[in-house]
């Protein structure tokens, strides 16, 4: 499966977007997103970018004062995922121009979309960023 | 720049809307950004979700506004709330022409419900018409929704047309379509069993998407099947191999680095294909070796391919310069800063020594320093890393180590974890029967309820059988240890109830048998243990079965024995017990102390528990008594083959679980209505329970009893001698002999001595450990520097092998050629493996190791001149494939497809955004979302003014 689950977080514990491949109740999302931000908040600097989490390996990463997290399976390349995660903010960052957790905030259904472009079935399945962002511009556009 | 923000907010003020969408969305949005709390949050949301009921039923919604609720449900759902009252309009969503509403629609829809939701049969319609539409965009957005909505039943309905986009003309299109037949797989291998092929098909796509994505599939279907797909290996390492020199267009760099998911996932697909396999493995050196060349080590996602060859390196057919290569990979990870890449390393390790275990000594110090380090993660990693390495030398420092990691957190999933390892180590590589035992107690006291309860059976077990060898005096020195550890273990309070139960039976069977201990001593520590766990019916039968044992002793000693006032109130409490077992054993107990001293000794002997109890299975001894009853016209037995009713071994089975959980209640349905004639020779009607007992466990335990009737084989003792007996086939003797590695018993031959000084020396692992060192290597002593903590710690984990290794090097050579994966590595010549351990004896790093042909120092990124792109993709197809005759043409499209787009990324070039730091923000942007931001109210100076900082600032 790779992949189980892809949150933005920010530093108070604000689900910012929640992407599951796996199907959670309410409550079970809740509670796991309650319990893994104050895990990662937790550490410093320093420490692993990598946290165990129940049967979960998460691989997270801040930005400003956003948490990129994503929860994996232990066959999963940490280092691979974290790279991962840069490269869905660039791609961001590449469509909003300078993203910022507002601008997340004001197109979370685009957000969803890039994500939706280079995941799938929890595993990673595009990773050039024309590519990935050219579906939403033509959606832009009326098309 | 603060200047033409301003003038930027001046000029926007004037237009309207700004990022497209309402002013209350963009409220909503600034007070969910602005929230100080998470009851402001939930506030606000309680709020929204009462607007959004009125709103969103209202007769004339415009379908923009709809789009835009709909946003507003997934916010709610997304913040911890219900918007179910919203989902049918997002399905109906679903319906709209307008491509963004769509996939809007379908977007809320998946993350709403799950796919085995009833509204779920509304939207297949949807996608299949969406799946024939002229409009790709369309098809993409209804693939999407395949993936998470479509269930095992719905699958026939979508998965002709499925199959049919594997061939459109847009890769986009077939890339979602393979990744929705992936996802049938996922949901149910057989619906696309005869499908498969198009996997391996699409690995020759023309675009290099869509065979990426084809890997993923690949990847799970060789998993499960490795076998079928060795033809494919070759094709694999060609495609690697064309990633690798740059073959693919530049989007798919990252970082300078080509492709590297792709190349990660081709990675791991060759680690299981050259798993055992050395024709395999020998296609893919080449490629392995160039890879880990060229690989950029200063990058992260350089490292991150780097680690995913060490993964391969490891899993294939060992290559002696690959291994070295990713040797020398693993010690950089280990050496470096970050605790990214030293987690890397950690782990890397783990996978190398299982080919060569002398590589973690050179690592020792970085291995002890993850160990120690503050970081959890590291420090779990590492223990998973020891827990690998772990051999007799190395166990009692190994396993201190992991208890008190144990004892420190509170994680109790990996308490579990961390507890069952501790146990697993200790049944292997015990050096001694005690510090078994004290190990043991240690990780009951803190973690009893989390273990297996097998394993408070494999402990009781262990402290009645002893050894197994004939010595009944090691024997009788560990059962007293044992109980007198125990009896101070009972003082401590809040013990788990397995860990009690466990000091319980102890107690009786041993408490008073090396006479240090009164028999009213210990019948009072065991009154005591049901005082104070008035509510664990478990505990309180081993408890009063332990009495009735030590009473038992007494009688049958001749003894006088005396009733204790508590012992007897207890007996009378336990006579009236909700539980009938307790009852059961109760009375028991009042009237084993009314037999004379004679039949006590046969009823309870001492210290039977391992003794095999005879099962007369013929029940002989009813002979007489079946006969006089058929002279007296009864009906004879028939045997249950012969009956119509049936009655398989597994009822007995649950029936004897239910008995001994003492619980009568059963949920399986009764079987058939039979005649009843095993009744009539039941064998003794007074031990009704014991008759239920011991046929149910008949067909593993092919032992007699003619000692009946025998109350010492009442529920507790039978069923924990059962549950021991029952796993003795599957569970050989773990501790003892270790049977592990033979590289280990070898050691251990050599080191025997040292072992049983190191057990002399009790008071601590590691300060024995190290005594053993400094007593073998004395003439050495004066060269070792003075050793810290550290040194000493690693030379307890790692030092005494590599010396009883130098001591003893014809045991040494032994070993190694052994073990079964490294008869390469034992090729290597034996100065340059020699030099490093010397060194290390001496807690020094190593020295440089030898020069080889992968050698990193010449890694200069000679990067290839790419050359067009296009005309390569050719052979990409790769030789398995023929090539498609327009691959010019497509490629053609695929530029086409984003050159429209270009334009609209004007402000973000490529360049600026792979180099990290970005200069200036673009100033178009910035002013525009500025100063619409600030329309709202959203102001850098607000209340969140985190909202507006940039991510990759």
């Amino acid at each position: 499966m790779g992949i189980r689950f892809v949150l933005l977080v920010n530093k108070q514990g604000q689900t910012r977007l929640a992407q599951y491949y796996e199907y959670l109740t309410l409550e079970e999302r809740r509670a796991l997103e309650g319990e893994i931000v104050r895990k990662c908040l937790a550490r410093n600097e320093q420490q692993c970018s990598f946290v165990e989490h129940r049967n979960y390996k998460i691989v997270y990463r801040r930005y400003a004062s956003l948490f990129f997290l994503v929860g994996v399976d232990n066959g999963e390349n940490e280092l691979a995922i974290l790279e991962f995660i840069h490269l869905l903010v660039e791609t961001m960052d590449r469509h909003f121009g300078n993203v910022c957790e507002l601008d997340i905030m004001f197109h979370l259904e685009k957000a969803h979309f890039m994500l939706e472009e280079m995941v799938m079935n929890g595993c990673i399945v595009e990773t050039s960023k024309s590519n990935i962002l050219s579906p939403i511009q033509l959606m832009d556009k009326g098309f | 720049m603060e200047q033409l923000k301003t003038i930027g907010r001046e000029l926007a003020m004037g237009s309207q809307g700004g990022w497209g969408q309402s002013k209350e969305f963009l409220d909503l949005v600034k007070s969910i950004g602005e929230a100080r709390s998470k009851v402001e949050e939930d506030r606000i949301i309680l709020r929204e979700i009462e607007t959004l009921k009125r709103r969103i039923s209202e007769p004339d919604v415009t379908r923009r506004k709809m789009k835009e609720y709909i946003i507003r449900l997934v916010y709610v759902e997304m913040l911890g709330h219900d918007a179910s009252f919203g989902y049918i309009h997002a399905v109906k969503m679903t319906h709209d022409d307008n491509v963004s509403h769509k996939r809007t629609g379908y977007l809320a829809v998946t993350l709403f419900l799950n796919e085995d939701h009833d509204l779920i049969i509304l939207i297949v319609n949807t996608i299949q018409k969406d799946l024939r539409s002229d409009n790709y965009l369309v098809v993409c957005a209804a693939l999407t929704a395949v993936c998470k909505l479509i269930n095992e039943e719905t699958i026939p309905a979508v998965l002709p047309q499925v199959v049919e986009l594997l061939g459109h003309s847009k890769e986009a299109v077939r890339k979602k379509a393979i990744m929705a037949l992936h996802r049938f797989y996922q949901r149910s291998p057989a619906s696309v069993a005869h499908l498969l092929s198009h996997f391996r098909k699409r690995l020759s796509d023309n675009d290099p998407g869509v065979m990426g994505a084809a890997l993923c599939p690949l990847f799970d279907l060789i998993t499960a099947d490795v076998n079928s797909y060795k033809d494919l290996v070759i094709s694999f390492v060609s495609i690697l191999k064309q990633v690798a020199e740059r073959r693919l267009p530049k989007a798919y760099d990252y970082h300078q680095t080509p492709a590297p998911f792709i190349q990660v996932k081709l990675l791991k697909i060759l680690a299981l294909l050259g798993s055992g396999d050395k024709q395999a493995s020998g296609h893919m050196y080449t490629v392995l070796g160039e890879i880990i060349r060229k690989v950029e080590m200063s990058s992260n996602i350089g490292n991150a391919v780097l680690y995913e060859c060490i993964c391969c390196v490891s899993s294939i057919q060992p290559n002696t310069k690959l291994l070295d290569a990713a040797i020398e990979a693993t010690s950089k990870f280990l050496k470096s800063d970050s605790h990214n890449l030293k987690y890397m390393g950690i782990d890397a390790l783990g996978r190398l020594i299982k080919i060569n275990p002398d590589i973690a000594e050179e690592h020792q110090l970085a291995v002890i320093d993850c160990l120690e380090d503050p970081d959890d993660t590291l420090k779990r990693k590492t223990f998973e890393l020891l827990y690998k390495m772990t051999k007799s030398t190395n166990v009692e420092v190994i396993v201190d180590r992991m208890i008190d990691y144990m004892i420190s957190i509170n994680d109790n999933h990996y308490k579990t974890e961390i507890a069952s390892r501790c146990v697993d180590l200790a049944e292997q590589f015990a050096p001694s029967n005690q510090w078994f035992i004290q190990t043991m107690n240690k990780v009951f006291e803190h973690a009893g309820d989390l273990v297996n309860v097998k394993v408070a059976h494999n402990l009781m077990r262990l402290i009645a059988e002893g050894f197994g060898e004939d010595d009944e005096g090691a024997d009788s020195q560990l059962r007293s240890s044992a109980v007198s550890s125990y009896l101070g273990i009972l003082g401590e309070p809040k013990l788990p109830s397995m860990f009690l139960q466990v000091i319980c039976w102890v107690l009786g069977e041993y408490g008073t048998a090396d006479g240090n201990y009164s028999a009213s001593y210990i019948i009072g520590k065991l009154c005591d243990v049901v005082e104070a766990h008035p509510n664990d019916i478990t505990v309180k039968a081993y408890a009063i079965t332990g009495i009735m044992k030590i009473y038992a002793f007494e009688v049958a000693a001749g003894r006088k024995v005396e009733m204790l006032s508590e012992c007897q109130s207890l007996i009378e409490e336990l006579q009236a017990s909700h539980s009938t077992d307790l009852q059961q054993r109760a009375y028991e107990l009042q009237a084993l102390l009314g037999l004379d001293s004679h039949a006590v000794q046969h009823v309870m002997p001492l210290d039977a528990s391992c003794e095999d109890i005879e099962v007369d299975k013929n029940l002989s001894f009813l002979n007489n008594f079946v006969q006089q009853a058929i002279e007296k016209g009864s009906q004879p037995y028939i045997p249950e083959s012969e009956r119509s009713g049936f009655l398989d071994v597994g009822n007995f089975k649950t029936l004897h679980h239910h008995e001994n959980a003492g619980h009568g209640l059963r949920f399986e349905a009764y079987e058939l209505p039979k005649p009843a004639p095993p009744v009539n020779i039941s064998p003794a009607p007074h031990a009704p329970q014991i008759t239920d007992t011991i046929p149910a466990s008949e067909p593993s335990y092919p032992r007699e009893i003619n000692q009946n009737p025998n109350p010492s084989s009442s529920a507790d003792t039978s069923s924990a001698n059962f549950e021991i007996k029952l796993q003795l086939g599957g569970v050989p003797m773990k501790w003892g002999k270790p049977t592990y590695s033979s590289s280990s018993s070898s050691s251990s031959s050599g080191t025997n001595s040292n072992t049983a000084n190191g057990v002399a020396h009790r008071d601590g692992a590691i300060t024995a450990a190290s005594q053993t060192r400094d007593f073998t290597y004395n003439h050495r002593r004066q060269q070792v520097e003075v050793s810290s903590e550290k040194q000493r710690l690693a030379a307890s984990l790692f030092g005494k092998s590599s010396k009883s290794e130098k001591k003893v090097p014809s045991t040494n050579k032994a070993s190694r050629a052994s073990f079964p994966n490294t008869e390469k590595l034992a090729a290597k010549p034996l100065p340059a493996a020699e030099a490093p351990k010397e060194k290390i004896s001496n807690a020094t790093p190593p020295p440089p190791p030898p020069p080889d042909l992968l050698d990193f120092s010449e890694s200069s990124p000679s990067i290839p001149p790419p050359e067009d792109p296009f005309k390569q993709l050719e052979e990409l197809v790769g030789p398995s494939t023929t090539v498609a005759p327009e691959a010019h043409d497509i490629m053609g499209l695929y530029g086409l497809n984003i050159s429209p787009v270009t334009p609209a990324n004007r402000n973000s070039e490529e360049a600026n955004i792979v180099v990290a730091n970005k200069k200036g923000p673009n100033l178009r942007d910035a002013l525009e979302k500025d100063s619409v931001a600030r329309q709202v109210g959203v102001t850098p100076t607000g209340n969140n003014p985190n909202l507006f900082r940039d991510l990759l600032g």
